[in-house]
């Protein structure tokens, strides 16, 4: 345990010493949701009905666009190689990280998103259902990425393959994130989705982390 | 088992190792007693890093095995990792962290606390603890990296040319460092170019099991 709060210590120090990689993410996410607007015009009644799945297809492409430094930055500098050799098990080491990428990317884009839902005109009632649906959803974008970070370690344009990798596998996060906002913000019950996105959230940590770790060491060997 | 053998708590027999597609040794035996040194020789290519990672368990021999104590280490990975400091080409020092923060991480990560600020002044560096890691030199980052060896104990010593960018100072620092060690019954193994002064050392020269030049 002691080993799990050293490398999440150490993660988000460097991230915020280093506060460009947390500063990047959001104003990416920002301005993306802010080009809908001028894209598709200024009719309310259009953007309300878009604005969920806007939000959620910027904050998962928000989400990729970190993921890359996820290992690589130890790998580079010899720091993965010793880790492996450390007494921690590589699950917990993985999980350490997955959870200092969460702090660093998807709670700051919860927290700024319902800034965003303001600009598209997002109807009010389905406020804490978009909220709860990304506390809930952003997890899990950062265990399923932590495996195509893993797997594409090392490789040529691994930016290019880990999107081709992960983007497919962020579908039903998609899917049951955006059912989840939409239907709080038609008066429905979202109960159900966001249920769904619980269910995902524990599958992925139950095995992510497994994944992600044997892909570590097939990299390091 | 001998009764000879028994004594050795360190050892590795007929390993043969390869790299892609090519063989880069084979047939090749150690043995370490508590107290003992292993100094691996041979040119560029010939394996030394290799053998390291075997050593530690990163690579899988091709063939061969590596026990400690008469246990082969692929059966407890976890408690091999535990036993053991692997120091490679690589310093794993993070830029952004001052040195202290670095060492005591890695510290941390080892189940140890404490024991940063005397290792750093044991590789003279008490000076640079406060700086980040980004406005030390090469040998400076080197020493960080070996001050790890300190920071926390372990029984067995895997250090790939350990000496690269070391003032004689430095080299002096850690050739002392590898003393106490064996003194403790401590293991050390190390891949140098350097003719390094270590009394009693084995030698490995893996030119000898090299099987780049038939292949």
């Amino acid at each position: 345990m002691s080993g799990f709060a050293a490398l999440l210590t150490r993660d988000l120090r460097l991230a915020f010493r280093q506060g460009g990689d947390v500063a990047n993410v959001v104003a990416f996410f920002a301005l993306a949701v802010i080009l809908f607007p001028f894209g598709v015009g200024p009719d309310p009644d259009l953007l309300a009905r878009i604005a969920a799945g806007v939000l959620w297809v910027t904050a998962l492409l928000a989400a990729l666009l970190s993921l890359e430094r996820l290992f690589d930055a130890d790998f580079q500098d010899g720091s993965l190689e010793a880790l492996g050799l450390m007494p921690v098990p590589l699950e917990i080491q993985v999980l350490a990280k997955c959870v200092a990428h969460w702090l660093t990317t998807g709670l700051p884009l919860t927290i700024i998103a319902p800034l965003l839902a303001l600009v598209l005109h997002f109807d009010a009632a389905g406020y804490p259902a978009l909220i709860a649906a990304l506390l809930l959803g952003t997890p899990v974008l950062s265990l399923i990425g932590a495996i195509g970070a893993a797997l594409t370690l090392g490789a040529r344009r691994a930016g290019v393959l880990l999107s081709l990798l992960v983007l497919p596998l962020y579908i039903p996060v998609l899917i049951f994130g955006v059912a989840a906002s939409e239907a709080a913000a038609l008066g429905l019950e979202s109960r159900p989705h966001l249920l769904l996105l619980a269910a995902l959230l524990a599958g992925s940590l139950a095995l992510a982390p497994w994944a992600a770790a044997a892909a570590l060491r097939q990299a390091l060997e | 088992m001998a009764g000879r053998e028994s004594r050795k708590s360190f050892t590795g027999e007929g390993l043969a190792c390869r790299r892609g597609e090519r063989r880069v040794f084979k047939g090749v035996a150690f043995a370490l007693a508590p107290g003992d040194a292993l100094l691996l020789g041979g040119p560029n290519g010939s394996g030394k890093t290799s053998l390291l990672r075997l050593m530690a368990g990163l690579a899988q021999p091709e063939d061969g095995v590596i026990a400690w104590n008469g246990a082969t280490i692929a059966d407890d990975p976890a408690a091999h990792r535990a036993r053991l400091h692997y120091i490679g080409h690589q310093d794993a020092v993070k830029p952004a962290l001052t040195a202290e923060e670095n060492l005591a991480f890695w510290a941390g990560m080892r189940g140890a606390k404490g024991g940063a600020a005397d290792a750093l002044r044991r590789f003279r560096l008490d000076a640079r603890a406060a700086w980040p890691a980004r406005y030390l030199s090469a040998g400076e980052r080197k020493r960080l990296g070996l001050a790890r060896l300190m920071a926390s104990p372990a029984t067995l010593w895997l250090l790939d040319e350990p000496t690269t960018s070391l003032d004689a100072e430095a080299t002096e620092i850690l050739l002392t460092a590898i003393a106490d060690h064996r003194r403790t019954g401590g293991c050390v193994a190390l891949a140098t170019h350097a003719p390094l002064p270590l009394p009693g050392a084995q030698t490995l020269s893996l030119a000898d099991h090299a099987t780049w030049r038939q292949a």
